[in-house]
């Protein structure tokens, strides 16, 4: 294909549309943020995200959230088809601000854990990890 | 030996340079609710002291967060089916008025059963596997419907017979009646087929421990089976295990319960004797 | 109501008063997450457990709202304080209107 400066522009609205979904689903992740938050700022510590840095299986990934003195903790799969994962709310009977599950993954992506305070401030974790396809059986 | 811890976090840059990249297989014990002591390492047996040295089970090939979930029966997944399982066994089914507990009292009471399955039967004149053993049961004790041999109501009776094994050591029979069925298994063991040309042996007995694309080899023991899968989260049986890599290898596949899949249980459940039965285990 | 939906909660049997357990939860649940298609191409509607709630003695422990990226069987672990002994309640709320209960009592000594 020539590579007319007509052609580069086309081939890089194409690759846009292509790879328009993450892009979508990074704006869906910034929008529910944000609908979180009211547009806060968020601190870069006090709430602890643990994910495994390379999941087993993208279908079951366990992780842990912990942020002391959250009322409620949001977490995001920015790379999802879907970023919403699960909202914990802790209520007067919560010994400690920490909750563990495990989660769907559809690839290597940014897992995101936002925690609303007590005193209404907002702190934000992130946390990379990497979905692999098996290679046999997997 | 002494083996380094490796983390699979520090296994992270290896995972993705081209070629093949050693992972060892990691340095752990497995205790089960604090109680039951897995053997998953230990000598391989004598019929196979010529390949290898020592034989591990899969727990050993898999991440942290998975190993740590086969630890604790409530962290498995794969025990609600042994609990579902439990109540199958005390239900009445057939025209025969009769349950599994009718006969067979407890589920503990078959403690020991799984540990030497796959196993010959002298009236029937055939190696059998439980899956078999639990059909005929049902067919002329209980004058009850056979139930499908990877089906979830089948696999999760395996996983209950299983799980009260649980610690003993694998130990089915290669000789006597058995010796025949057995070296069928091993013949099939060692043959390469499909369009890739791979013999179980290829992956399993010669590149253990090594990567295949994003996957980490295991000697390929089945004495964690049935197994809970994290990629389909529901227990997966033997044969089913067979089929997708049999497949994977693209060739015609046997069929669950086929002679060809009986005898290479046979012979693959043999390649562990000395492990521990760890049914129902947790694999990705 | 889905089938075979089975809850699963460990609790401690005793405490001390105000005393911090943790408590686990699993249920047995597909969690079909309306993005899978069938064989023959049409998406398959999204059916999953969406809220699980645990309150002790009437009081709330905690409160979750679920998505279809929580995996199927859907487990759950968190940290209750126990002031006095009791009873816990825990309640799963499913697409399909079905709602899954079970309760455990714990005594303090």
């Amino acid at each position: 294909m020539e590579l007319t400066r007509r052609n580069v522009m086309i081939m890089g609205t194409g690759a846009m549309v292509a790879f328009g979904l993450p892009m979508a689903a990074n704006a869906a992740g910034e929008d529910l943020i944000e609908a979180f938050t009211g547009g806060a700022e968020m601190a870069e510590s006090g709430v602890t995200l643990t994910a495994p840095e390379i999941a087993e299986n993208g279908n079951t990934v366990p992780i842990e959230v912990d942020a002391d003195g959250a009322s409620e903790i949001m977490v995001l799969a920015l790379g999802n088809p879907t970023p919403p994962v699960a909202t914990f709310k802790f209520g007067p009977l919560a010994a400690s601000h920490t909750a563990s599950t495990r989660i769907r993954l559809a690839g290597t992506q940014d897992v995101v854990a936002i925690a609303k305070m007590k005193d209404g401030s907002f702190a934000k974790a992130t946390k990379t990890v990497k979905v692999t396809i098996g290679g046999c059986g997997g | 030996m002494i083996r380094k811890m490796i983390t699979v976090g520090a296994l992270g840059p290896l995972l993705f340079t081209a070629g093949a990249a050693l992972a060892e297989a990691v340095e752990d014990t497995l205790v089960v609710n604090e109680d039951i002591e897995m053997t998953t390492r230990t000598d391989a047996p004598e019929h196979l002291s010529d390949a290898l040295d020592e034989i591990m089970s899969g727990w050993h090939f898999r991440g942290t967060e998975t190993r740590a979930m086969q630890a604790d029966d409530f962290d498995n997944p794969g025990m609600i089916f042994v609990e579902q399982a439990r109540d199958d066994w005390s239900e009445v089914v057939g025209t025969e008025g009769n349950s599994c507990a009718s006969c067979h009292d407890e589920p503990e009471s078959l403690a020991g059963v799984r540990a030497v399955y796959p196993k010959w039967n002298e009236a029937a004149g055939e190696v059998r596997t439980l899956e078999m053993q639990v059909n005929d049961c049902r067919e002329n004790r209980m004058g009850a419907e056979p139930l499908k041999y990877t089906g979830g109501t089948m696999q999760a009776m395996i996983a209950l017979i299983s799980s009260v094994s649980r610690g003993m050591p694998v130990n089915v029979a290669t000789d006597g009646p058995a010796e025949s069925t057995w070296e069928e298994g091993k013949e099939l063991y060692y043959t390469r087929t499909g369009q890739l040309e791979l013999s179980c042996a290829n992956c399993h007995e010669d590149n253990y421990g090594r990567m295949i694309r994003a996957d980490h080899l295991s000697q390929g023991q089945i004495n964690g089976f049935p197994v809970y899968r994290l990629k389909n989260t529901k227990l997966n049986s033997v044969h089913a295990r067979f089929k997708g890599c049999v497949r994977d290898t693209r060739a015609e596949t046997y069929k669950p319960g086929s002679p060809e899949f009986v005898a290479l249980e046979l012979y693959v459940a043999s390649r562990g004797n000395g492990l521990s039965v760890e049914g129902p285990s947790i694999r990705n | 109501m889905a089938k075979g939906v089975r809850p699963r909660v460990k609790v401690p049997k005793t405490a001390s008063a105000g005393e911090a357990i943790t408590i686990k939860t699993l249920i047995s649940h597909k969690m079909e997450s309306g993005q899978r298609k069938d064989s023959d191409g049409n998406k398959i509607p999204r059916s999953i457990i969406n809220r699980f709630t645990c309150d002790f003695n009437g009081e709330n422990v905690i409160d979750v709202t679920l998505e279809p990226a929580i995996s199927t069987n859907p487990f759950f672990e968190f940290e209750a304080t126990v002031p006095e002994t009791g009873e816990f309640q825990f309640t799963w709320y499913d697409d399909d209107g079905s709602v899954y209960e079970t309760s455990k009592k714990i005594s303090v000594e």
